[in-house]
């Protein structure tokens, strides 16, 4: 990977995020460890590593749904203060995709796309639809716009989560457990849409057990446990040398 | 092989018989839901019973034995033709307009017709969910229309609507502005107070949690008292609002840290997936709770809201004990009339207080039925 023009200032740099001595606790549960992690525009970041290690709270720091005690997270330039109007500001450029989808039961699939445009980005409705379509089509369920989300099979509502994050025009895409809550056979159709929205060079930070995605996407892969960055690594390094026991063990029992 | 070598029981399709009587149509039914098990048949048993000894005394009092018309007490004494009377509606009849007006002035009375009339059309704007421009009906609602029936019911000289002082206000009329102006009121202060118990500011937090449990801890009557009694103690009489005004304000109040908990409830109800989803696309806090959370908190909720609504529409009874001649008190004060002095008076005028008060309630009710299997529907479309 190249590193792009340095600099720590929190003025715009290269870096779409960079988090820096990043401390949280739930209480005495010291959750993150002195995470440092920088992330290049348009980089594809794949996070694993063991439940309980903390990949999921350090991605969601990244748009602030998670408060932390100690460290810094700067992102697209903006730091993350407790600044609400900051906060909104980054948010409203890092699009998520959650693992229980999170759509929103009352609104139809195309209203769960205009949604945000509208209010946020105050697109006028007609725009908005247009907009909303484009990417519906994109995740290949245009003809589901007029229906609510429970009508949707598990991998269509995550792929209509995708879209709706897309609708926000977002620099960097988020991704928790987009496929762990999918039925096996649903899988693939949601990991397609990711590699293709890969291919477009929008810059993903995934948390995922799915290794065969790992290999085929990631510029850079993180292996997380005990809060802690364990190692990082590019995808072939990673799976063929692991540096760490830590990770091997890890990989044997994936990999089976 | 030859067809004839073939042997056939039958020639053509056997006809096809009808179900068997037992198991369909009105004899099916009846075995079914009414005698299928010996708890079943006892419990038909014994509900048959009851109506034929309800119904059938019921049914003479308010309709065959009743007395529609009369000019006075005379009318609904037993006599000849009618040794038992019923309902004395004449009763009723006569004193109508003061049950519906109270002491409203006779000539000013086409205001209360047109606030009822304005009502009306403003609540079948809102309630039919298949109305063209809902948005303006709700602005019709929740602002002209309070405005509106204060110039109307209160008066403003210089546009030609003479002065009506609340105590001349009466009967249904104050009924209606009670239970409209609580229900109107109770839903958004409950809605605010159940957020703000949910606050993360501190100062919003405990004054939301100390005012729900404070009203909460205490009777509607107390209330009202506090409102009409010690207001004025601490307010000069020149400066103390309206006592109609001073109740209002008890019952608003009271019913909003009652809707609170509903609210609070239906907030409860609310996965936390669907803030954080609402939060990503960073929606801020007020567009995230009136887009994403309450439109869902609000729907489970519904059945309880309007449960509220109709103990709330029946507590405006209480406002008698401040002074206020709310429906139920002009027929107390009606059945008292000499004219009209017959065992049966007050028997007639409870029973048409609980059918008018039935009716509005059980209308509530049906509504809010309505309502939820069409939301239910639109969610499974």
């Amino acid at each position: 990977m190249t590193n792009p023009s340095s600099g720590t200032d929190g003025e715009k740099t290269g870096w779409a995020v960079e988090i820096s001595a990043l401390n949280k606790w739930y209480g005495d549960f010291h959750v993150l460890r002195d995470i440092n992690l920088t992330v290049a525009r348009g980089e594809r970041i794949v996070i694993c590593g063991p439940s309980g290690g903390g990949k999921s709270t350090m991605l969601r720091c990244i748009n602030r749904l998670e408060d932390w005690q100690r460290g810094r997270v700067v992102v697209d330039g903006k730091d993350l203060t407790d600044d609400p109007k900051q906060i909104l500001a980054v948010r409203r450029d890092v699009g998520m995709v959650f693992q229980q989808f999170n759509l929103f039961p009352h609104l139809t699939v195309l209203e769960n796309c205009t949604l945000a445009p509208i209010w946020v980005r105050h697109m006028p409705k007609k725009d908005a639809e247009e907009l909303a379509m484009r990417f519906l089509r994109r995740v290949r369920i245009p003809e589901q716009a007029q229906k609510y989300p429970v009508r949707l099979s598990g991998g269509q509502q995550q792929r209509v989560a995708i879209a709706r994050a897309l609708c926000m025009s977002p620099n960097i895409m988020l991704f928790d457990e987009p496929t762990s809550a999918l039925d096996p056979e649903m899988v693939k159709e949601v990991l397609d849409t990711m590699v293709e929205l890969a291919g477009d060079g929008i810059t993903m930070l995934v948390v995922t057990h799915e290794m065969g995605f790992a290999r085929q996407v990631a510029d850079r892969i993180i292996f997380m446990a005990e809060g802690q960055i364990v190692e990082i690594n590019e995808p072939k390094a990673f799976f063929e040398h692991p540096q760490h026991e830590r990770t091997r063990l890890f990989l044997q029992q994936i990999l089976h | 092989m030859v067809a004839a070598d073939r042997i056939y029981l039958r020639e053509a399709p056997a006809k096809l018989l009808p179900a068997p009587v037992a198991s369909t149509g009105v004899v099916g039914w009846v075995r079914a839901n009414l005698f299928s098990s010996p708890g079943n048949i006892a419990l038909t048993i014994i509900c048959a019973a009851l109506i034929v000894w309800i119904v059938p005394p019921l049914l003479r009092f308010f309709f065959f034995d009743a007395v529609w018309s009369g000019a006075d007490r005379e009318a609904c004494l037993p006599s000849a033709q009618n040794p038992e009377p019923g309902a004395c509606w004449a009763f009723i009849r006569a004193w109508s307009s003061y049950f519906t007006y109270g002491f409203y002035p006779l000539g000013e009375r086409w205001r209360v017709d047109l606030f009822f009339f304005l009502l009306a059309f403003g609540i079948a704007w809102l309630a039919w969910l298949g109305a063209p421009r809902r948005d303006i009906g709700a602005i019709y609602f929740f602002i002209v229309l309070p405005i509106l029936s204060y110039v109307l019911l209160s008066g403003v000289p210089i546009i030609g609507l003479p002065d009506v002082p609340t105590s001349l206000w009466g009967g249904i009329l104050v009924t209606i502005v009670v239970a409209t102006v609580g229900i109107v009121a109770s839903l958004p202060l409950g809605i605010l107070l159940a957020l703000g118990r949910r606050s993360e500011m501190p100062a919003v937090r405990l004054f939301s949690v100390t005012f729900i449990e404070f009203v909460r801890g205490v009777p509607l009557i107390t209330v009202l008292f506090m409102a009409s009694v010690m207001l004025p103690l601490f307010v000069p009489d020149r400066l103390a609002p309206d006592k109609l005004v001073r109740a209002l304000i008890g019952v608003a109040l009271f019913a909003s840290a009652y809707m609170a908990e509903v609210v609070r409830g239906g907030l409860l109800s609310i996965p936390r997936g669907q803030y954080e989803a609402a939060q990503a696309l960073a929606l801020p806090y007020w567009r995230m709770m009136a887009l994403v959370i309450l439109p869902q908190a609000l729907r489970v909720t519904l059945p309880n809201i309007v449960n509220t609504f109709i103990g709330l529409f029946k507590d405006t009874t209480l406002v008698f004990i401040v002074g206020i001649f709310d429906f139920l008190r002009t027929i107390e004060a009606a059945r008292g009339d000499p004219h009209w002095a017959t065992p049966i008076t007050s028997v007639t005028g409870y029973a048409f207080a609980a059918v008018f008060y039935f009716v509005c309630c059980y209308g509530m009710s049906r509504y809010s039925r309505n309502v939820e299997a069409r939301l239910a529907r639109a969610h499974r479309r």
